[in-house]
C-alpha cells in the first residue's frame, strides 16, 4: 500500500514534469509573455515548486513544518524574479526579489520565535 | 556569446535544485530531515539562478541587484535554518520514530 502511494506520487509528478518540459503552453492570464523557449520552461518549473511547497503549507503536520515551507517558497520566489527579470527585461523584479529576501528572514525569525514557546523578551 | 551559455547552465542546474529540494520538502518524514534535505538545496539553487542571470545581464542594473540578492540569501538563509531547528527543538516537535540519536538534548542533559 504504502509502495504504491509512493509510485503514484511518482508516476505523477513524471507526468506533471514531462508535459511542461516537452510542451509549456503560453500563460493564459498575460499572453503578450513569450513564454515557449527556455524560460517559458524555467517559470513552469518554478511554479511546480511553489506549488509542491504549497501543499506542505497545507498539510503540514506540525507547525514547523509550515514554517520551513513558508521560509523555501519565499527563497524560491526571489529566483522566479530574477527568470522574470530577463524574460521581461525590466530590473525592477529584482528589486522586488531583494525586498523580499530581507522581509522573509525578519518574518522566520518572528515566527520561529513565536514557535518557540516563549516571551519575546528572552 | 559564451557568457549566455553559461548563464543558461548555471540557471538549468538551479532550477535542478530548486526542484529536487521541493521534492525533498514533500518526501521526508520528519522537520529535520526536511530542514537539511530542502534548505541547502534550495539556497544553492536560487543563489546559481541568480548567478546565471548576473552572467547573462552582464554588469548592469539587474546584474548588481542579482549579485546583492545571492549576497543577502547566502548571508540569511542558513541563519534562518538554524532559528527554525533550534526553536522547534526547543518548542518540543517530535522526531521521526527511527531517530537514533540527538546531541543537543544530551548536551542539555536530557533523556531522548
Amino acid at each position: 500500500m504504502k509502495f504504491a502511494r509512493w509510485l503514484a506520487g511518482a508516476a505523477a509528478l513524471a507526468a506533471v514534469l514531462a508535459v511542461i518540459l516537452w510542451r509549456p503552453f503560453p500563460f493564459l492570464f498575460y499572453p503578450k509573455l513569450p513564454l515557449v523557449g527556455f524560460f517559458g520552461r524555467a517559470l513552469y518549473v518554478l511554479i511546480l515548486a511553489s506549488l509542491l511547497c504549497l501543499y506542505r503549507v497545507a498539510r503540514g503536520p506540525t507547525s514547523a513544518d509550515r514554517i520551513v515551507a513558508v521560509d523555501l517558497l519565499g527563497i524560491m520566489i526571489i529566483g522566479l524574479c530574477a527568470v522574470l527579470t530577463i524574460v521581461t527585461q525590466r530590473s525592477w523584479y529584482l528589486d522586488i526579489g531583494l525586498a523580499w529576501a530581507l522581509q522573509s528572514f525578519i518574518t522566520i525569525l518572528a515566527l520561529s520565535k513565536f514557535l518557540e514557546g516563549k516571551d519575546l523578551d528572552s | 556569446m559564451i557568457l549566455e551559455w553559461a548563464g543558461l547552465a548555471f540557471i538549468t542546474v538551479g532550477l535542478a535544485f530548486d526542484l529536487f529540494g521541493c521534492i525533498g520538502l514533500i518526501r521526508l518524514p520528519d522537520v529535520y530531515l526536511r530542514l537539511q534535505a530542502a534548505t541547502k538545496c534550495i539556497t544553492l539553487g536560487t543563489c546559481s539562478i541568480l548567478f546565471g542571470t548576473f552572467l547573462m545581464t552582464g554588469f548592469t542594473s539587474p546584474g548588481i541587484k542579482a549579485l546583492l540578492c545571492i549576497y543577502i540569501i547566502a548571508l540569511t538563509n542558513p541563519v534562518a535554518a538554524h532559528v527554525i531547528a533550534r526553536s522547534a527543538h526547543r518548542g518540543g516537535i517530535k522526531f521521526w520514530k527511527g531517530t537514533v540519536v540527538d546531541h543537543y538534548a544530551e548536551d542539555q542533559g536530557k533523556k531522548l
